[in-house]
């Protein structure tokens, strides 16, 4: 049997813009070869913070409502929104804690810190290292593809709708390339005071 | 310590003894070094973090903070150098707290290495520790599997070879500051180049008994050109079947709104976050 990060499918990729982030997946789930649903978002949003989640489905499933969990008894307890960075390291010590069983998810963290108001993204692998970029973060099994393609058209300081086109375009031509991962995808621009969710047309190969 | 959560053991044994492979974790291939002069310690490494062949991380920190006065350098599994530092960082301000002593280089060592030998090198933490305390500067290495070394010069890592290269050829007794930050700098650099591990920058941290200096990319032999022209798309460039704003409201700070979306909903249909 293939690896269990490699059953399902799915791509995510999140990068850093000017004053702003973004967070985008595919919609595929899959069986193997099989596709058995075109509408599989990968990224659940917390208050401020996008957590995307590629990997084992059934862990993707698991993790997203253990963090909603997580995340809810924070905001009660403090009566304040969860930071990214707070989130990444809640994110980190929660997959250590399973250090020798893991969950087969690798997250993807993107957000503005509203105190500092600087653009924030991270991803862990799956037993919680944090990787801290300055420019993009990929995971799933299109992540070959999307380094590639992030790292020749990412560039430092692009506008939301520059950055939209950027990771649109980074994230469609990775995933035509993969054959677990695409039929469609999520985009999210995260500015300081809105957040605009787009749905792009994708092939459905 | 608390200890692990071994909930999803069961599920991942069942999953390995069908054939599926273990999780590939980031791992810090590395070239980690350290090196003691007259009057104080280095330690240096490089900033390459690797997942397979693949360089996950071009500019990571192996340098960890274990007490103002002691610091730590890490190869091996990634998460278990972070998490395992950490830790020992938490618990020896507590017995610092409780001693009321400054901590011991040596205490930092025994810990890890009590640690590590309880995992059975199941933690795969590789570690040089180094410092000054009231007993003076000291240097040591530790093992995943928790034996440790005492040493004038250490090297650590899968550049290890090439460091130490380096070292045997140029290490001498009595050394100033100056000559011992070159000397593990030109170790770690060797590292960089000869081994597919290593790369990036070179991070130096170097110890005294009255100041800790961490120069957090000391040199970068290995920095990208700026693109002579760029790739940018014409707005519009993407097709968008449907788009949603949201504005961040006041409300969200007390209400969350979550859609139940109807599955048999055709893909075009979007939900509202917030």
């Amino acid at each position: 049997m293939s690896s269990p990060f490699a059953i399902n499918g799915g791509a995510c990729v999140a990068m850093v813009g000017k004053d702003c982030v973004a967070i985008a997946c595919d919609l595929r789930l899959g069986l193997q070869a099989l596709t058995v649903s075109n509408n599989f978002p990968k990224i659940f949003p917390f208050g401020d913070v996008y957590l995307g989640l590629t990997g084992l489905a059934t862990d993707v499933s698991t993790v997203s409502e253990l963090f909603r969990y997580k995340v809810n008894m924070y905001r009660l307890r403090e009566e304040r929104q969860i930071s990214p960075q707070t989130m990444a390291n809640l994110v980190s010590s929660s997959l250590y804690e399973k250090r020798f069983g893991p969950y087969f998810v690798s997250p993807v963290i993107a957000g503005i810190n509203h105190t500092t108001g600087r653009p924030f993204i991270c991803g862990f692998d799956s037993i919680g290292c944090i990787d801290f970029a300055k420019d993009f973060i990929v995971s799933g099994t299109a992540s070959d593809q999307l380094f590639g393609t992030c790292e020749g058209l990412w560039e430092p300081d692009l506008a939301p709708d520059d950055l939209f086109e950027t990771i649109s375009q980074a994230l469609l031509n990775a995933v035509d390339r993969d054959a677990l991962s695409g039929w469609g995808a999520h985009v999210y621009i995260i500015e300081k005071d809105k957040v605009t969710k787009r749905l792009l047309k994708g092939r459905q190969d | 310590m608390p200890g692990f959560d071994f909930s999803n053991h069961n599920r991942n044994a069942a999953l390995h003894a069908q054939g599926v492979p273990l999780p590939k974790a980031t791992s810090t291939g590395t070239t980690i070094v350290g090196c003691i002069y007259d009057g104080g310690v280095v330690i240096a490494a490089d900033t390459r973090a690797t997942s397979g062949p693949i360089v996950a991380d071009k500019n990571c920190e192996k340098l960890h903070y274990i007490s103002p006065h002691i610091w730590c350098a890490g190869a091996g599994t990634a998460a278990d150098t972070e998490f395992t530092t950490a830790l020992i960082s938490s618990n020896l301000e507590l017995h610092a707290l409780s001693t009321g002593r400054k901590p011991r280089v040596v205490t930092v060592m025994t810990m890890l290495k009590q640690h590590l030998f309880r995992y059975q090198g199941h933690i795969g933490a590789y570690l040089v520790v180094a410092g000054c305390d009231p007993t003076g500067s000291h240097l040591f290495t530790v093992h995943a599997h928790g034996s440790t070394d005492k040493l004038p010069y250490v090297t650590m890592g899968s550049g290890s070879l090439a460091a130490m290269s380096v070292f045997e050829t140029q290490w001498k007794s009595g050394m100033s500051r100056d000559e011992a930050v070159k000397l593990t700098s030109d170790a770690i650099l060797a590292g960089i180049f000869n081994d597919l591990g290593s790369g990036s920058n070179v991070d130096v941290c170097v110890i005294t008994q009255d100041k800790t200096t961490l120069m957090r990319n000391y040199i970068t032999p290995n920095t990208r050109e700026h693109k002579q022209r760029n790739y940018r798309f014409p707005r519009g460039t993407t097709a968008v079947l449907n788009q949603k704003i949201i504005t961040r409201a006041e409300i969200s700070k007390y209400v969350t709104v979550h859609e139940v979306e109807d599955v048999a909903a055709a893909a075009e249909k979007m939900d509202v976050d917030q």
